[in-house]
């Protein structure tokens, strides 16, 4: 049988006395977009987090291809194949466009590896080659948030995770970046786990979903199925 | 006019060796936002280094001479690399995640820790520093230079442009900036977080050995509380130019060793350390981020 791409099963992470996920089972295959979609608080950044290596879970596994990276340290996940790009986009305020591209393909030590990852994140994002030599703290959240994405690219990923790539940006341009992340997952073959508070737009894109709620997986179903669930409706998509 | 450019001199070859101290606190508290308290204390060892080696090793480290002067710098700066990392391992480590106080008490531990050990193996009484280098007197103009104060201010110019240099364009370079702008993200690029630390800390103490030497070579004594006022001064001159800021620690440097020496040269001479302070406070009243500081503002 062939391992799924990303396995999370009974996975319990606490910040000392407070439990942030109880016995979290999630499942992520090959070529897919799963949204992971929850109310502030429900545990969303923490799952994603303990997947990236960020924060260690008291029980439980993850599984990237079927090998177990519970305890492997943040750096050298990355250099596995997954990718996160954290909540608020966490662009290097303080480094330039470009350098924030290094950053993000540290790993590559092939310069020509690493010009040709970063013409594909023009190719993708052409506003990033044009504000290439601007610090990045100086971009408007859109383009923050592109660079995030661009940057989370550069080091060839097969894993992509976003949280809230939506937050605090223009109505407008959300469509836009999420019409990047179909472009990515289609074209590219990347796979995604999508986090959102923003439920409508993430099902619109997304295959499957799970709805987290105070740290417990409550519902998984095909998108289209939640999106006409009439609790998933009141509770997050806004009736 | 003479003595106005003599003056000018002297504090700008007090002020580059401000500024090598002042470089390694900044950098420190850059990636992990404490004040070294130690660091003076590297700068004290490096001086003694010097002294030992050329004691010890006569043979390798020739006095009065340019080679052997070049490398008892390097061999200086390699061994207070090795310390720095060394400290940062063993006291600052254990400590990552804990909060910031304990990890600055710490420092405090360890300035005191490594003061003692240095009074119970070098002895407290100063001794004289050698000759490290031929000195002469060079005659511009009307000016008479001695040659130490223009090795001074060429050593500290060349080590803060290759500074600058790794900073800016290389690889662990960017990573440093990057881990000082959040750690966490940082490693999520692949980059070894606690690696990036131990070669920050490696960075600044070789400066602050080549600090010492360079220090010792004008005020040729030294003793194991040598680092105390220097390091103190240079604490000043990183918070003057905006902690945290390269450029800013290198031009705080260079104004308090020139308004040091200014105000020594002047009425006001026992007053000296209380204006070097009295600058600082001043400075933070009205630019709390320094003078190349800037205030970060968020952007949503
Ligand atoms: N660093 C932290 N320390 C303590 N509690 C935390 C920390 N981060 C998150 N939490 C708590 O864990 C729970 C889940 O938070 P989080 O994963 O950020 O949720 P979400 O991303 O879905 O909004 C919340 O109750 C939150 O208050
Ligand atoms: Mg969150």
């Amino acid at each position: 049988m062939i391992k799924p791409l990303l396995e999370v099963q009974n996975l319990t992470v606490k910040y000392g006395a407070i439990t942030a996920l109880h016995n979290v089972d999630i499942r992520v295959e090959e070529g897919e977009i799963v949204s992971l979609i929850g109310a502030n608080g429900a545990g969303k950044t923490t799952l994603l987090r303990t997947i990236s290596g960020l924060l260690t879970p008291k029980t439980g596994s993850v599984s990237f291809f079927g090998t177990s990276i519970v305890g492997v340290s943040a750096h050298k996940i990355v250099r596995g194949g997954i990718s996160h790009i954290p909540e608020g986009r966490m662009v290097f305020a303080n480094l330039t466009v470009d350098e924030n591209l290094q950053m993000g393909g540290y790993l590559l030590s092939d310069k020509r590896v690493f010009a040709a990852e970063r013409d594909f994140v023009f190719s993708i994002f052409p506003r990033l080659r044009e504000r290439m030599t601007q610090s990045a703290g100086t971009l408007s959240g859109g383009e923050q948030q592109m660079l995030a994405i661009g940057r989370a690219l550069m080091s060839k990923p097969r894993f992509l995770m976003l949280d809230e790539p939506s937050l605090g940006i223009a109505p407008i341009l959300v469509r836009s970046i999420f019409e990047k992340i179909v472009e990515i997952n289609k074209m590219h073959g990347l796979t995604i786990l999508l986090v959102e508070q923003n439920a409508n737009m993430a099902l619109e894109i997304s295959s499957r979903g799970y709805v987290l709620e105070t740290g417990r997986v409550i519902l998984t179903a095909p998108s289209s199925s939640l999106r006409n669930d009439p609790k998933v409706r009141s509770a997050y998509l806004g009736g | 006019m003479n003595e106005f450019l003599q003056q000018v001199i002297n504090g700008v070859s007090l002020g580059a060796i401000y500024a090598l101290i002042a470089l390694g606190y900044t950098m420190v508290y850059g990636v992990l936002k404490f004040i070294n308290f130690a660091h003076s204390d590297v700068f004290m060892i490096g001086a003694f280094s010097a002294f030992y080696a050329v004691q010890k090793y006569p043979s390798v480290f020739v006095i009065n001479s340019w080679p052997g002067g070049a490398l008892v710098i390097f061999t200086v700066m390699a061994l207070c690399a090795l310390l720095g990392m060394v400290i940062e391992l063993l006291a600052y480590r254990p400590l990552r995640n804990k909060p910031r106080l304990s990890v600055l008490i710490t420092a405090i531990g360890v300035s005191l820790l490594i003061e003692n050990l240095a009074q119970l193996q070098f002895g407290a009484a100063p001794q004289h520093f050698p000759d490290l280098l031929p000195v002469t007197i060079i005659h511009l103009g009307n000016l008479s230079i001695s040659s130490t104060k223009i090795v001074v201010i060429g050593v500290a110019a060349f080590l803060l442009v290759a500074l600058e240099f790794i900073v800016r364009k290389t690889k662990i370079g960017v990573a440093m900036r990057a881990v000082s702008f959040n750690h966490q993200t940082a490693a999520l690029m692949g980059v070894n977080v606690d690696l990036v630390i131990s070669f920050t800390f490696g960075l600044g103490s070789a400066l602050a050995g080549a600090g010492g030497v360079l220090y010792s070579l004008s005020y040729p004594a030294v003793e194991p509380f040598m680092g105390i006022m220097p390091g103190l001064k240079a604490f000043v001159a990183a918070v003057l130019g905006g902690i945290g800021n390269i450029p800013g620690a290198a031009l705080g440097g260079l104004l308090l060793g020139i308004i040091e020496t200014f105000v020594k040269g002047s009425h006001y001479s026992t007053f000296t350390d209380a204006i070097a302070f009295a600058i600082l406070i001043l400075i933070l009243l009205f630019r709390p981020a320094g003078l190349l500081g800037k205030v970060q503002i968020e952007k949503v």
